[in-house]
């Protein structure tokens, strides 16, 4: 049995790494699957490859930290599925710095993107979940955002504020049974991680009891089961996926 | 159907209440047993049924049902 049949997904930030991990696994699952992301050429690539594991895809181009991106990325999947079952925001972005060398537009840049599309993608859809009255929206934050990281200030605030943000909505909407949880990935073998150097990511393994990185498609795992009807009692809650490396 | 009889449908149905209860003065937290989510899907049950946009500046004003009556009246009116 497919654990998604015939849900609507968004997903935000789904052209690569870990929200294209997300769509594939849904798609898989049977969901009617809407992916965004800002790059048109990778949009489309998505699309077909979705579509080619049998799923029907909406593509919409958004630039979440910006409102009326986020609205129109709500509009746009209405006009086609008349409902939002699922929204995983998992768009993000770095802007690594040290604090002293961090400029205000690199502290922006992040905390608009990361948490400000966050908030901008659930005010969106909030409407419409509450007069469904089921939804299961899915925030994709960090371990960073647990335990800090230097030279990540702007991603590690962010990330911790994705948490405070999924908490409190999930309190605000409970009573129509609309849930919100956050997933906390670990080191994932992404684009976002394959700028590190070498050494540095020798040195990561150490630190994760698995001693590996992980794969996208260990959080998109988690992601599906969140989404899907088994996790009709889990809300307000974070989950690692981390290899065991933040207990 | 008044526009008037239609908003207190609208309130009975939302709030699940006894129509005797859908006063004029009847306050929808205090006296009508609603709650703060409660009192944002009321506006939006306007907004579809009237087809009007009720900013959010407006809606925080709309407490009682009297006050629900009288602005969607001007709103109607002044579109």
């Amino acid at each position: 049995m497919s654990k998604l049949a015939n849900k609507v997904a968004v997903i935000t930030g789904s052209t690569r790494g870990i929200g294209a991990a997300i769509a594939r696994e849904m798609a898989r699952e049977g969901a009617r699957v809407v992916i965004s992301g800002r790059n048109q050429t990778r949009l489309q690539d998505m699309q077909k490859e979705l579509e080619g594991l049998g799923a029907e895809v909406l593509a919409v181009p958004a630039d979440v930290s910006k409102m009326d991106d986020a609205k129109n990325l709500i509009e746009k999947t209405l006009e086609k599925f008349e409902r939002i079952d699922i929204l995983v925001n998992n768009a993000g972005i770095t802007r690594d710095n040290l604090l002293m060398r961090m400029s205000e537009q690199e502290w922006d840049e992040v905390i608009n993107t990361n948490l400000k599309g966050t908030f901008n993608c659930i005010k969106a859809a909030t409407r419409q979940l509450m007069r469904q009255r089921y939804g299961r929206i899915i925030n994709i934050t960090s371990v960073v955002g647990l335990q800090g990281n230097a030279g990540q200030v702007n991603y590690a605030a962010s990330k911790a504020g994705i948490i405070g943000l999924t908490k409190s909505v999930a309190r605000e909407l409970a009573s129509r049974h609309v849930t919100c949880n956050a997933v906390a990935p670990g080191f994932i073998e992404t684009d976002m991680t394959a700028a590190l150097d070498e050494k540095i990511v020798e040195e990561l393994k150490k630190q994760i009891p698995l001693s590996r990185l992980g794969q996208p498609e260990d959080v998109a795992k988690m992601v599906v089961f969140l989404a899907s009807d088994d996790a009709s009692y889990i809300t307000g809650q974070v989950f690692n996926v981390d290899g065991g490396m933040v207990m | 159907m008044s526009l008037e009889e239609k908003v207190k449908d609208i309130i009975v149905d939302k709030l699940g209440v006894d129509p005797e209860k859908v006063k004029p003065e009847a306050h929808f937290i205090d006296d009508l047993g609603a709650d703060s989510l409660d009192t944002v899907e009321l506006v939006m049950a306007f907004e579809d049924e009237f087809d009007v946009e009720i900013p959010d500046e407006d809606a925080q004003q709309i407490t009682t049902v009297g006050s629900a009556i009288e602005y969607l009246s001007k709103k109607i009116k002044s579109e």
